[in-house]
């Protein structure tokens, strides 16, 4: 028996509220895949805490998209029952753990955008995702600070570790500016004081990204050709895969309580 | 998680050592002192405890496996966070015996390429595979309740770190006992699929729980020693029966049977369990259990592929310190 799956009313609100938490939710199973794998324990710690903070935001945003959304769309129907093509995330945080230093450089890239976002998100009139940002801003600060430490470790370490965090940097570039993208809906939230800006943010994440990878010997692409979709649910075919596993008990066992 | 009864101490210390100070230190024992790591010890004794608190860590390690493994397939949102931050746990205390079997003398690294190559044991109970959601509470409810049953006593053991490590790791396992408790309650007042999902479970688990207290004791051939140090305070029947009378009125509760026909309570209520087929966990023990290929496999795996990581981690703090130097030379 299958489940079908929920129809969102995705006003601008909701919709907001949603990708955030789609994009702390999708980081936080990719990260949560290391544990019990990681290099050395010390990471399967770092590595779990981390999605352990990203799930608890996804958390607090589902259940505030289905306040405001004001339906029986829980966080676990938000999360369960929608299939790829009603994801919001980016598509930068569905991609694939690969190696260690492609699990760092995007955790690096979203980080250092996070911590930023957060942080100004504190200010925004809606006092729910005010909240949220005060205690997301924490959170990123250190995700920040472990993936940024990482980095440089990896690009001053060994000439393995250099070339590694060098092709993840490379790799992962072309889904860094869909971070910074804005829709009329967006637009109209940032007017009212709800959302912010995130094209204000760009400049200080480029210095924060070129500060460490000066330090790490690393260098950042040049090109500017930047993918975008995961916002409209165009992914990449990563995300089905990770959906499936995600939703296997709920898409099996339909509407039972766990 | 928790550290196999293996009954492999070392029988007797049969080195030059001085003799006024073995008894010095026995004496230390039986006044229920603690062991502290720059103390005088018998060879045997370190490395008896070396052994046993380099299985526990390699068994908690393991661990995360097995669990891992429903991490990216947790039912619900909240039941992914507590896994993984179980999981998160289990690792934790994989660290923190790791540190305290390093008191004794061995490193790390040492330790767990021991393991890595076969040469080390971890908890046979790992060698068993999670196939469905309800493996996951039957693991906090049996197997971490069968660890607290073997690890309150330790924290009374004779050598210090350990018996302070075990204060912790014995609190939070009593929370994973309760939370895998609690998806057990769960899955026994859901639909009858889940109840369902939940008794088959149990089926499987049940006797490979019981022999993790280890061998019976009529078969034990080295309790004296440890028992003798106070690492070890009650035997592997002792202990096996504490947990059965424990748990068996928990599994009524559930609604759940314990697959085991023959079971019976006796005049003192105890009750009373059917034969124990051992040579299921010779077999286990002898790397043939269901799992034990692919649990080392996994280890070895992320060991190897880390490599790179831990050898750019110590290139780079070697030129940090030697750019420290050079600049503090300046």
């Amino acid at each position: 028996m299958a489940t079908a799956n929920i129809q969102v009313s995705e006003t601008p609100l909701v919709l907001y509220a949603l990708r955030r938490a789609d994009d702390a939710l999708i980081l936080g199973h990719r990260l949560s895949e290391w544990c019990g794998h990681a290099p050395m324990l010390e990471e399967d710690m770092a590595l779990s805490n981390i999605a352990l903070d990203l799930i608890g935001q996804a958390r607090e945003l589902y259940t505030y998209a289905s306040k405001v959304e004001g339906k029986d769309n829980d966080e676990d129907k938000l999360a369960y029952l929608r299939d790829i093509r009603q994801y919001r995330n980016l598509l930068l945080v569905e991609q694939p753990n690969g190696d260690f230093a492609q699990t760092l450089v995007r955790q690096f890239f979203y980080s250092a955008f996070a911590d930023l976002y957060w942080r100004a998100m504190m200010n925004s009139r809606d006092t729910t995702l005010a909240a949220i940002a005060a205690k997301s801003e924490k959170e990123s600060a250190y995700h920040l600070r472990h993936a940024s430490e990482w980095l440089i470790r990896l690009g001053d370490g060994t000439d393995e570790s250099h070339a590694r965090a060098q092709a993840a940097i490379d790799h992962l570039w072309a889904f860094t500016g869909e971070m910074f993208a804005v829709d009329d809906g967006e637009r109209a939230l940032i007017h009212a004081g709800i959302a912010i800006d995130p094209g204000t943010l760009r400049g200080r994440w480029l210095q924060t990204l070129s500060n460490v990878a000066s330090e790490a010997t690393l260098v950042l692409p040049e090109n500017d050709w930047m993918q975008q979709g995961g916002r409209t649910g165009r992914h990449s075919e990563h995300l089905g895969h990770l959906l499936s596993e995600l939703q296997s008990m709920q898409r099996t066992f339909p509407g039972l309580t766990w | 998680m928790y550290t196999q009864a293996l009954n492999t101490a070392e029988a007797d210390d049969r080195g030059p050592e001085d003799a006024a100070k073995a008894a010095q230190f026995q004496a230390r024992i039986d006044a229920e002192e603690r062991i502290e790591p720059n103390d005088w010890m018998p060879s045997a004794y370190r490395k008896t405890l070396t052994r046993q608190i380099s299985q526990h860590a390699h068994s908690e390690v393991v661990g995360m496996l097995p669990e891992g493994n429903w991490i990216t397939r947790a039912p619900t949102l909240r039941r992914k966070a507590a896994l993984l931050a179980k999981v998160q746990d289990e690792c934790g205390h994989g660290l923190y015996l790791y540190a305290a079997a390093e008191t004794l003398g061995s490193s790390r690294e040492e330790l767990v390429d021991a393991m890595l190559a076969g040469k080390a044991k971890y908890s046979s109970i790992f060698n068993y595979p999670t196939l469905t959601w309800a493996d996951i509470g039957t693991i906090g409810w049996l197997v971490d309740g069968a660890a607290i049953m073997n690890q309150i006593p330790l924290c009374r053991c004779s050598y210090g770190p350990y018996a302070r490590a075990m204060i912790r790791v014995c609190k939070e396992e009593s929370f994973h006992q309760r939370q895998g408790y609690e998806i057990m309650l769960t899955l026994c007042r859901g639909s009858d699929e889940q109840k369902a999902m939940a008794q088959e479970s149990l089926n499987r688990w049940w006797w490979p729980v019981l022999m993790m207290f280890g061998p019976p004791d009529a078969t034990s051939q080295h309790s004296d020693t440890s028992t003798k140090w106070k690492i070890k305070r009650f035997s592997n029947d002792e202990l096996r029966q504490k947990f059965v009378d424990a748990t068996v009125p928990q599994a009524h509760y559930l609604g759940l049977s314990i697959p085991d026909p023959g079971m019976i309570q006796d005049a003192d209520g105890h009750w009373r369990y059917s034969e124990i087929d051992w040579t299921e966990f010779k077999q286990v023990l002898a790397g043939n259990g269901p799992c034990n290929r692919d649990r080392m496999a996994a280890r070895r795996k992320a060991h190897a592929e880390g490599a790179w990581v831990r050898e750019a981690a110590a290139a780079y703090a070697a030129k940090r310190a030697q750019r420290q130097t050079a600049q503090a030379a300046e």
